[in-house]
């Protein structure tokens, strides 16, 4: 149908080192070819990354699952994908590749716009690094879609660490975008009232613009929403 | 059930009324149907379209010269290439008084008026060179000023889109039954609401499709396409491309539903069949998907404002409504873009015994893509209006939505009768589906479920909703307004040799089961196994001449044909034998294959062995038989202008009144068809109508801006239904066997449809009661439930 014409499209399928989940260095390595189905089924990423676990069942369907992959959609930078939020959330690191050789970008870094990244023309991502969540660390994943599968009309990665918390939306910017507002509230003392606060304090985190799905003061108050809910689900 | 004898329904062995395997599952399942982009003939070109990419634009010039020099391009066609090879087409019909509409043709003649509309094409060697060279046409578009709602076009002072026609109002249509502004100026309550029904359209598996190939030496077109209606697109093609009615066949093997989307005459295959006249070489257009939705009929579009009268005792006393929808540029071929309207009149409160019903409908031109016959057509506005009403009513005298139906749906021994508007009902069943349907979801105790929950801020709700479908239209629909359309249709039996039976019938199979239906018709009448029962369906030269499949006719009519002809090939057979065993054929039966003593049931001979007498042992006959192992019989109702079937559904929901979600629980429908032939294939078909009716309550869309540009049109922005989303659905049945046919079948193909949208909608509302908030405009989506919350 001609939504893309690629003049050279390669198949990199091939190339091995690509692939693989595993435990590197104390970090969780994923492979930009490791596939999402893949991911979803590893006990390592369950391990490691509970945030990811979580996050992949909201990603399409089996059979996209089946093929699309952990890089892909990272380097396609979609605002409203899963994978993105986490990895901004869970502090991963990419590795990026080309002939002038290696670099790491953190993935706060890496995300630049709608469908625009830090990679160069000739580069390519080939793994993520995610440092491993620590005992006591929490995770939550929610996601508002229209169908099960869809792009979200807003969604929010969310990790807790013993004196950190991140909370990451999507779907409601250009690119995955950190609350930082929201989460000085939520972690004000004294405890009560401070969802409330959080919630209010999104509006100076968040602008979403408006989409076929839902105009932007729609996805305000849908980000609000995920926000008391995935506080409860902490505090639980 | 039914007082009537119905010995061959009722026979031991008989097939009607029982699920079997479908005899063409195994073949699409295994990948092997035949759709037209799988065939391949010798010297075959592709034709690809390019289309308007404004709603409303003229055309100042069209240059093809970069294009028509690429590889692979054999021609590159504009308007003014393809006049003298076909008449243009105009979509009226003579028993819709006053409807207007312009000619058509097959590609915009210096002028697109709608985002998609076709303005050039291209054949090549390949489907990718065509595409290529589509891309270097260039077209000098001067922009007119689009009239993207219908609400625009009928403002005053807005331009003619077709300056012959003097306007925009297309059809307008008004039915008065004298007191109703007595009746509400009377009434204890009075509830007014305004419907909104979005434009959508139907997405079927395979998309439109054609394959033209044309003979000059002598003048045969033979056209392979994805279509409900064969014959009509016999008589279509050879009616405007000037060439005999026996010199086109039409056939329509494997086809991926079609849900109404393949009954209507496209430009761009007409385009194609133009092309392969000019051409002499076999022509394919396969729409691909985006264009699918600019090209495709779109459905629906209605606004409603309506009104109901009601006494505190809670018997509805009158209705008004005022529909307006917009059509597109064009009334559709030949069916017309005005059923839809008029059935919404026709329809609306009409199983209610409310005497006083007033309806206005205006059918406006706008610059958007054509709007028609689409699944339910009409059912589901009709349905959603006065099901809403007689909720919001309910609540306004405070009486449970429940009752309120019972004590105003029409009394089942209150038929015939005949509705406000002029539709005679034969035998419906109101008051017992509704009684079924109580019981079936426990109303009384989801009721209670639903009070509990709603103390723990969970809020669900319930919605009923009663319809009435109009199947089995007989010639009054469409015949009787000059359209070659037919209400009648035809099947062939032929016994072979070995003692299988060939049918061949004018209904059509676009994966809906039709042929399994036929086969459990014709096996039980004649005695045979179901797997020895061959049909044939979707070809013009192998089958009797009939009208295809839509309007949830198929079993209704087509199962009737079928079940008089294997009664008269049952009664050539026996004639056969009887000859042959010495016997009164009287005496005789046909079971499981053999002829069989009729009393005692002793087997006497083989069907085989009958059919080798009769055609290559006519010798052992006795003197002066000439045996008749082939029968035909043709079917058309006579009785009654439609068969209606009634029903009612009911959903249970749980809304998320945070993020306006809705989840859909469970669905009911409990639905009177008549005789059920197959019950699994009754029940899908339900089940399938309910889901595409709950596409159109909860997610379809086409998305317009007001340029008449359209904002989704991919599957990725249009949410279809998916199983995901989907409830359990539950059927039951109450069984009236249609009166004036043996068989007794109704359709079931639309009720789904017709009435879950107004199901959800009463659902929604009565979870979002406790708030004081409504919705009426469909698809019922977050934004819009969490406006009508307040929440945004």
């Amino acid at each position: 149908m001609r939504l893309s014409e690629p003049r050279l499209l390669i198949d990199i399928n091939h190339v091995a080192v690509l692939g693989g989940i595993e435990e590197r260095g104390g970090a969780l390595r994923i492979g930009a070819l490791a596939r999402h189905s893949e991911v979803g089924a590893s006990p390592l990423v369950a391990r490691l990354a509970p945030l990811v676990h979580q996050a992949i069942p909201h990603i399409a369907h089996p059979a996209i699952r089946n093929r699309g992959t952990f890089g892909g959609s990272l380097a396609h930078a979609d605002p409203a994908a899963e994978l993105p939020a986490c990895a901004v959330a869970l502090d991963a690191v990419l590795l990026l590749a080309s002939r002038r050789g290696e670099r790491k970008v953190a993935a706060r870094d890496f995300f630049r716009g709608i469908y625009a990244t830090a990679l160069a023309p000739d580069e390519i991502v080939t793994a993520i690094e995610i440092p491993p969540a620590p005992a006591g660390g929490r995770s939550v994943f929610l996601e508002l879609a229209r169908r099960r599968g869809d792009y979200a009309i807003a969604g929010l990665a969310a990790a807790a660490r013993p004196g950190d918390l991140r909370l990451v939306f999507f779907g409601v910017g250009d690119r995955p975008i950190e609350a930082k507002a929201a989460t000085a509230a939520l972690q004000r003392e004294p405890a009560a009232g401070r969802v409330a606060a959080a919630q209010a304090a999104l509006a100076r985190d968040l602008d979403p613009p408006g989409d076929l799905q839902a105009d932007g003061a729609t996805k305000l108050h849908l980000a609000r929403v995920l926000l008391g809910r995935a506080a409860a689900a902490l505090a639980a | 059930m039914s007082e009537r004898p119905l010995s061959f329904l009722d026979r031991p062995n008989s097939y009607i009324g029982r699920s079997v395997p479908r005899p063409n599952a195994r073949r699409l399942l295994q990948g092997r149907g035949t759709y037209v982009d799988d065939i391949r003939l010798p010297r075959l070109l592709h034709a690809v379209f390019l289309r308007s990419p404004y709603a409303h634009a003229r055309i100042a010039g069209i240059d093809t010269a970069a294009a028509s020099r690429l590889p692979g391009v054999v021609r590159v066609v504009t308007a003014a290439d393809l006049a003298g090879l076909y008449t243009p087409w105009v979509g009226t019909l003579s028993h819709l008084k006053g409807l207007k509409s312009a000619p058509q043709h097959p590609l915009a003649q210096g002028r697109a008026c709608w985002q998609g509309e076709p303005v050039a094409a291209v054949v090549a060697e390949s489907r990718a060179q065509a595409e290529d060279a589509a891309a270097q046409i260039a077209v000098e578009w001067q922009e007119l000023a689009p009239l993207a709602s219908a609400e625009a076009a009928l403002a005053s002072g807005a331009p003619a889109i077709h300056a012959a026609l003097g306007d925009n109002l297309a059809f307008a249509r008004a039915v008065d039954t004298g007191a109703v502004d007595d009746a509400f100026a009377r009434a204890d309550a009075v509830v007014a609401e305004t419907f909104t029904f979005a434009r959508h359209t139907g997405v079927c598996l395979e998309p439109r499709s054609i394959l033209a190939e044309f003979d000059r030496s002598e003048r045969r077109l033979t056209l392979h396409c994805s279509s409900q209606v064969p014959h009509m697109m016999k008589e279509i093609a050879a009616r405007h491309f000037a060439l005999a009615e026996t010199d086109v066949r039409v056939i329509c093997r494997d086809v991926g539903g079609s849900y109404g989307i393949k009954i209507h005459v496209y430009p761009d295959e007409m385009a194609t069949i133009a092309l392969a006249l000019l051409l002499g070489r076999p022509v394919k257009f396969v729409a691909d998907r985006l264009e699918s939705f600019v090209s495709d009929i779109h459905a629906r579009e209605h606004r409603v404002a309506a009104r109901m009268a009601v006494s505190k005792s809670g018997e509805i006393l009158a209705i008004d409504i005022d529909d307006l929808t917009g059509i597109g540029p064009y009334s559709t071929y030949p069916r017309t873009s005005a059923i839809e309207g008029n059935q919404v009149v026709n329809l609306t409160g009409s199983w209610y015994r409310c005497a006083n019903y007033r309806a206005r409908l205006r059918v406006a031109f706008q610059t958007k893509p054509p709007m028609s016959q689409y699944r339910a057509v009409g059912h589901p506005i009709a349905c959603a209006v006065t099901e809403g009403l007689v909720d919001l009513a309910a609540r306004a005298i405070a009486m449970d939505p429940a009752e309120l139906r019972r004590r105003n749906l029409i009394a089942d021994d209150a038929y015939p009768c005949t509705s406000p508007a002029g539709l005679i009902f034969e035998k419906l069943s109101h008051q017992r589906a509704l009684a079924r349907m109580l019981e079936l979801m426990d109303y009384a105790g989801l009721r209670r479920e639903q009070a509990a929950l709603r103390a723990r801020g969970i809020h669900r709700g319930i919605g009923l909703a009663s319809f009435v479908e109009i199947t089995n239209p007989g010639p009054a629909f469409y015949g009787v307004g000059g359209a070659p359309i037919s209400a009648q249709d035809g099947c062939t039996l032929r016994l072979e040799p070995g003692g299988a039976v060939t049918c061949a019938i004018s209904i059509t199979e676009q994966g809906q089961g039709t042929e399994t239906m036929v086969a459990q018709i014709v096996a039980s009448v004649l005695g045979v196994a179901l797997e020895r029962v061959r049909v044939v369906t979707g070809d013009t030269e192998r089958t009797p001449y009939g009208g295809g499949t839509w309007a949830s006719r198929g079993a209704g009519i087509g199962g009737e044909a079928a079940l008089q002809a294997a009664k008269a090939l049952r009664a050539n057979i026996l004639d056969l034998a009887g000859a042959m065993l010495q016997a009164a054929p009287a005496d005789l039966d046909i079971a499981q294959g053999w002829i069989v003593d009729a009393v005692s049931g002793a087997r006497r001979i083989g069907l085989d062995e009958v059919g080798r007498a009769g055609y290559f042992r006519g010798d052992t006959l006795p003197p002066g038989i000439q045996p008749e192992l082939v029968a035909t019989r043709h079917h058309q109702p006579r009785d009654y202008p439609f068969a209606f079937t009634n029903g009612v559904q009911a959903s249970w929901l749980e809304l998320d009144i945070e993020t306006g979600f809705v989840r859909l629980l469970k669905h009911w429908v409990v639905e009177d068809c008549g005789r059920v032939v197959s019950p699994l294939l009754v029940d899908e078909q339900i089940r399938g109508g309910v889901v595409q009716g709950l596409g159109g309550a909860l997610f379809e869309e086409c998305l317009y801006d007001g340029e008449g540009q359209l904002l989704n049109g991919t599957l990725a922005d249009y949410l279809v239904p998916m199983a995901g989303e989907m409830p359990d659905i539950e059927v039951a049945h109450v069984m009236t066997p249609l009166a004036g046919t043996e068989l007794g079948a109704k359709g079931a193909g639309e009720a789904g449809t017709a009435g879950a949208p107004a199901a959800v909608m009463n659902a929604i509302n009565d979870a979002l009661a406790p708030f004081g908030a409504t919705v009426a405009e469909q698809p019922f989506t977050p934004a819009r439930i969490l406006r009508a919350l307040g929440r945004t």
